[in-house]
């Protein structure tokens, strides 16, 4: 910083964390926020893709209905199917396929004009979907191995008795703190880091063309074609996060259902 | 960790220097709801739609290869008839050429006889007749020599002796002595030399 600051004004003002606090309507704890809105509206077009492109239910699949069914397939069969087992993925289907392409549509207004704001950059959406995730996993996995059965269940059996402890410690810890803090964060921070990046080639481009002399312009234009290359990143790893997250929930499930942990 | 310790931050001075990783509280709810929401509405109606196209495309696919392997086995087992029929005929066929031939050659051998037998029937009709004739020439030969000869004898005689001759039955006794070679020649030169 202090380099950069020595070599241009010092007006610039760099993005942070207040950039993605805009309320809509009201103030404070209770505030209706922008982040929301993109919720609500990405319901809406989810809806609207969805409605529009099964309606017909032809078995010979319009280009729109064959899109669709080729994200659904892709959801059943490679993330439920292959991770959950074919015994029991089913049901597990629709929950599996809604995370994914709802996660997806949220990231994806991070680059898509005029929303340009991934959902997911604010801690309360991944964290409202993590928490579904981790009752849901628990939930199944009591019901399956019993309440004590399932806490025996987390170590691996065949395991010398000195080290049971040690590794059920481990195991309580991986599941009850580090996967879903992990699993929150990992999509919040990178829809979060994402956007602080296009927020700073973008605005630091355009203030680099619009102050200064002859040399400051040229370096805002690079910073400008690094923004579109950017953009494209970003868009990968909107993707993948949604991909990520939808397969870690799916890999949570399987281990909860399975009989050997 | 530490984070977690700072709700005071987002109440006083306002969420916009809150933490990142603190959730807002009407967000998480958003969160919760929105999915909540999509997840009913997608189980509900799309879902049902989109397994149902499953369902019925995997049907038809596998409709339409048990319709084509059903088919195919109609196809091969009109293929085997045919086949089963074309050596029928075959063999038909040859049977039929094998009887033709046999048939041929019994009507020639039957032919042949037959022909040998009108030909044998012919020879001996013809034989009897020529026999017949012979008989009646004969007959007529000995009229004609008979009455002939007694014209001359009579001519010689001076007279007739036509009746004479008759009701002795010279001629034909003279004919009998001549058949069974009784006659001298001597007799008979006389008779021509008395002529004379």
């Amino acid at each position: 910083m202090s380099i950069v600051a020595a070599v241009v004004p010092t007006d610039f003002t760099p993005p942070g964390t207040e950039d993605f606090w805009i309320p809509l309507i009201g103030e404070g704890a209770w505030a209706f926020t922008r982040a929301s809105l993109l919720a609500v509206i990405s319901v809406g077009l989810l809806w609207w893709w969805l409605h529009a492109t099964t309606k017909k239910r032809a078995l010979v699949p319009s280009k729109g209905q064959m899109t669709t069914e080729a994200v659904y397939t892709f959801v059943r069969n490679d993330i439920g199917r292959d991770l959950i087992g074919s015994k029991e993925f089913m049901r597990f289907v629709p929950f599996l396929f809604s995370l994914f392409v709802f996660i997806l549509i949220n990231n994806l207004f991070g680059v898509v004009p005029p929303f340009q704001n991934s959902t997911m950059g604010r801690i309360g959406f991944p964290a409202a979907l993590t928490i579904i995730v981790f009752v849901m996993y628990h939930w199944l996995g009591i019901k399956k191995h019993g309440f004590m059965g399932y806490w025996k269940s987390l170590v691996p059996s065949g395991l010398p008795k000195p080290m049971v402890p040690m590794i059920f410690f481990l195991e309580l810890i991986t599941d009850l703190f580090t996967r879903p803090v992990t699993l929150a964060l990992r999509l919040f921070g990178n829809m979060f880091a994402g956007h602080i990046m296009m927020l700073l080639f973008i605005g630091g481009g355009w203030y680099m063309l619009t102050n200064g002399g002859i040399v400051l312009p040229i370096a805002g234009g690079v910073t400008w074609i690094m923004a579109v290359v950017m953009t494209v990143f970003e868009l990968v790893v909107e993707v993948l996060q949604a991909y990520v997250f939808t397969l870690l929930a799916a890999l949570y499930i399987g281990g909860a259902l399975a009989d050997e942990h | 960790m530490h984070a977690l310790t700072f709700p005071a931050a987002g109440e006083g001075s306002g969420w916009g220097s809150a933490p990142p990783i603190l959730p807002h509280p009407l967000e998480l709810i958003f969160g919760l709801v929105t999915f909540a929401i999509f997840y009913w509405l997608f189980k509900k109606f799309i879902w049902p739609r989109l397994e149902t196209v499953f369902d019925e495309r995997a049907a038809a696919i596998e409709g339409g290869i048990s319709r084509a392997e059903e088919a195919q086995a109609q196809a091969q087992a009109a293929l085997h008839e045919y086949q089963a029929q074309l050596t029928q005929a075959r063999a038909e066929a040859s049977r039929i050429r094998e009887d033709a031939k046999a048939q041929g050659a019994q009507i020639i051998a039957e032919m042949k006889q037959q022909a040998g037998v009108e030909a044998a029937r012919l020879t001996e009709t013809a034989q009897k007749q020529i026999e017949a004739e012979r008989q009646q020439a004969l007959v007529s030969l000995r009229g004609d020599v008979g009455r002939i000869s007694t014209d001359l004898a009579s001519r010689i005689v001076g007279e007739s002796l036509h009746d004479e001759t008759r009701q002795r039955g010279i001629v034909d006794r003279f004919l009998a002595e001549l058949e069974s070679g009784d006659i001298v020649r001597e007799k008979v030169g006389a008779v021509e030399g008395e002529d004379a």
